[in-house]
């Protein structure tokens, strides 16, 4: 064996994919064929499932669904927005104002991650409670009217989707901003753009991958989230991931389960694209 | 009277306790071809990102052409800078990274155009437009780093150890090059080195620095031949320095007895009326002669030493000999080889010589406690002790 290895050195490298391989092959692809597969099927737990190739499933799906498919798509938008709105200057302060800092300042941000995403969720729900202490101090104070809620409204899902994922969007953006040689910045400072200018035709262009990276990890799990509409939401707040933890768990409706998330997969990966066309063409513009 | 482009007033720099820049001042000429030199860390860098505006000074002012541009931030000042290894835009191709100045400025579309095509020209690499920084070798991004520089017209180019990263052939070529630049366009340069040579073949005038001060400061020859300390004798090239007491004076010349009781003369106006002091003549100004063949010598046009040779190292052009005088002290002579043909004609080891030059030749330096020699960067490795 070690012969045949020495003789065949270039494979090397390939091997070590294969664990990899094997595990994404196990946990990704089996399931995702499984999916598929099981979206095309009829029947019902009592009587069984048979294979019938039910394409249109996928329409029913979506024209049952679609207030959810929508809100999600729109709840996904608004958090990657915020979070890189919040999380792009932390970024870049850290980057380039932490000093001998920069390390536990990254510490606070992937602090939160110590403890579990449900219990950080459930505290929100304390928070936000109308009788809370934030609000019911407020309400007291006579700051607010006494029916003025934010648990069960979009502000209270979109604010805890938008605080579960920061951590996700600051790393890769620190990484793409710390990377950025400061006399760049200089240059661009001595060629006549101001700091605003610099920023905008150095900075930026040079931290669009880490953008591109960020809004994905935030935009996909936020898409697909449901804990936060489950925990601070109402009905009204449902999204796309609550409809398919439903239909699954509680419905047993296993083949529009798996249609609804084969959408979902195909709606994000268009917007991945798109999105990633979009960037291409800005990090071009002069 | 030739106008001030550049003017630092008492500047000075403190980083924390740290003073970079010590109540310096320095007037630079307009048009000049103007280097600061020194060894690592003396703030040259320092001096010139404060002109830039890169970096506040502490006390002190800075003006740009008689005006007071302290407090202006960099792209309010109209200097332009060729950063250390470039600081090219990595994601702007070689138009687009020469045309940044023009386009801040909102200058045209079709002048834009016909600028950056006169840059590339000027500096020689006409047809790069397309190419990313990524793209192109040392040399070539150092002068997409001058075009870029100096397509704003700038009333000062600031230049920091541009040649630094490059290798010593495109070095030397780029030092004609900058030079042509320079002469072409007219406009002041200020060259940062810690190279002597470099700072020597291109400076119209050079300040020597040392720990945030200036050493020294004048034309490369006054530099040379009359260096006014011990630190820029040995910073710019090889010099025998020899310790001695000014014992009198004959018109023009001072009599200096050296420690072994050797008197020897100097010009009078180089001692400037000290009388410790360290005297020095460089290594090619020396004359060696086999001490059988005495040349008939008379003390007032002629500086003698005996010695014994070290070392004789053949160069080709040039035999270096390493010569001890009786105190002791070892002295470097290079005697061109203008009779020899060949190593087997120089002196040998351990054959004793005399040492001739003229008083004229001789420099002065006042002994201080400053007299710490410099670590010179100079090729053949000698130091003289
Ligand atoms: N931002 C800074 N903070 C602290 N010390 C600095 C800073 N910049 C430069 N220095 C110090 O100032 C001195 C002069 O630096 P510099 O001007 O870069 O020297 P040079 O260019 O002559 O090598 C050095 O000792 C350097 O360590
Ligand atoms: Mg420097």
């Amino acid at each position: 064996m070690p012969g045949w290895l020495r003789r065949h050195r270039g494979i090397i490298p390939y091997l070590f994919l294969v664990p990899g391989g094997l595990w994404l092959t196990l946990f990704f692809v089996v399931p995702l064929i499984t999916t598929a597969s099981v979206a095309l099927q009829e029947g019902s737990l009592g009587t069984g499932y048979r294979l019938t190739f039910n394409f249109g499933i996928f329409v029913e799906a979506i024209q049952t669904w679609d207030t959810q498919l929508v809100r999600s798509l729109q709840f996904g938008l608004i958090v990657t927005v915020l979070t890189m709105l919040i999380g792009y200057p932390m970024a870049y302060t850290i980057a380039f104002r932490g000093g001998r800092y920069k390390n536990i300042l990254l510490l606070f941000v992937i602090m939160p991650f110590f403890t579990s995403f449900i219990i950080r969720t459930i505290s929100w729900k304390f928070i936000l409670a109308d009788q809370g202490f934030v609000l019911g101090t407020l309400k007291d104070l006579g700051i607010v009217e006494d029916s003025f809620r934010l648990l069960a409204t979009p502000v209270a899902v979109i604010s805890g989707i938008t605080y579960n994922f920061l951590p996700f969007v600051v790393l890769p953006l620190y990484v793409a901003l710390e990377r950025i040689d400061p006399r760049l910045i200089e240059a661009a400072n001595d060629l006549y753009a101001s700091r605003f200018q610099a920023f905008l035709r150095v900075t930026l262009p040079l931290s669009i991958s880490g953008v591109f990276a960020a809004s994905l990890l935030s935009f996909i799990p936020a898409v697909g989230d449901y804990l936060n509409a489950e925990l601070l939401g109402s009905r009204n707040e449902t999204m796309i991931g609550n409809v398919i933890q439903r239909l699954y768990l509680v419905n047993n409706d296993y083949p529009q389960a798996s249609a609804l998330s084969l959408i979902l997969m195909l709606g994000i990966l268009v917007s991945v694209v798109v999105y990633r066309r979009f960037l291409r063409g800005q990090e071009l513009t002069v | 009277m030739p106008e001030a482009d550049v003017r630092l007033d008492r500047v000075t720099k403190r980083f924390g306790d740290f003073t970079a820049v010590d109540d310096l001042s320095l007037t630079m000429e307009r048009g000049e071809f103007f280097a600061l030199l020194g060894p690592s860390g003396c703030g040259k860098t320092t001096t010139l990102r404060m002109i830039g505006g890169f970096e506040e000074v502490t006390a002190g002012t800075v003006y740009l052409g008689g005006a007071d541009v302290t407090e202006l931030p960099p792209f309010k000042r109209n200097v332009n800078t060729v950063f250390q290894n470039y600081a090219l835009f990595p994601h702007l191709d070689v138009y687009e990274n020469i045309a940044f100045g023009l386009r801040r400025r909102r200058v045209p579309e079709g002048e834009v155009r016909a600028q950056v095509k006169f840059m590339l020209k000027l500096v020689d690499l006409p047809g790069y437009e397309k190419r990313r920084p990524n793209q192109l070798s040392g040399g070539q991004q150092q002068r997409v780093a001058l075009a870029r520089a100096l397509i704003n017209s700038p009333q000062v180019l600031l230049l920091d150890e541009p040649l630094g990263a490059l290798d010593l052939k495109l070095r030397k070529q780029m030092q004609v090059e900058l030079k042509r630049i320079q002469s072409e366009i007219g406009i002041t340069f200020i060259f940062v080195t810690h190279d002597q040579e470099e700072a020597m073949t291109m400076s119209d005038r050079i300040a020597v620095m040392r720990e945030g001060r200036i050493e020294q400061l004048g034309r490369p020859e006054e530099l040379y031949e009359r260096p006014a300390s011990s630190f820029v004798a040995g910073f710019l090239g090889v010099s025998n320095l020899l310790d001695g007491e000014v014992v009198g004076r004959h018109g023009e010349l001072v009599d200096v007895q050296l420690g072994d009781g050797t008197l020897v003369r100097a010009p009078a106006a180089a001692s400037n009326g000290d009388t410790h002091v360290r005297v020095g003549v460089r290594p090619e100004k020396l004359r060696v002669t086999s001490s059988h063949t005495e040349a008939p010598r008379s003390v007032e046009d002629t500086n003698a030493l005996e010695g014994t040779v070290l070392d004789a190292s053949y160069i080709g052009v040039s035999t270096q000999y390493i010569v001890q005088t009786a105190d002791g002290h070892k002295l470097t002579v290079y005697a061109q080889n203008l009779e020899t043909s060949g190593a087997s004609e120089a002196l040998a080891d351990g054959q004793t010589v005399q040492l001739t030059w003229r008083p004229q030749h001789t420099f002065v330096i006042a002994r201080t406690d400053r007299d710490v020699d410099a670590t010179p960067q100079y090729e053949e490795g000698q130091v003289p002790s």
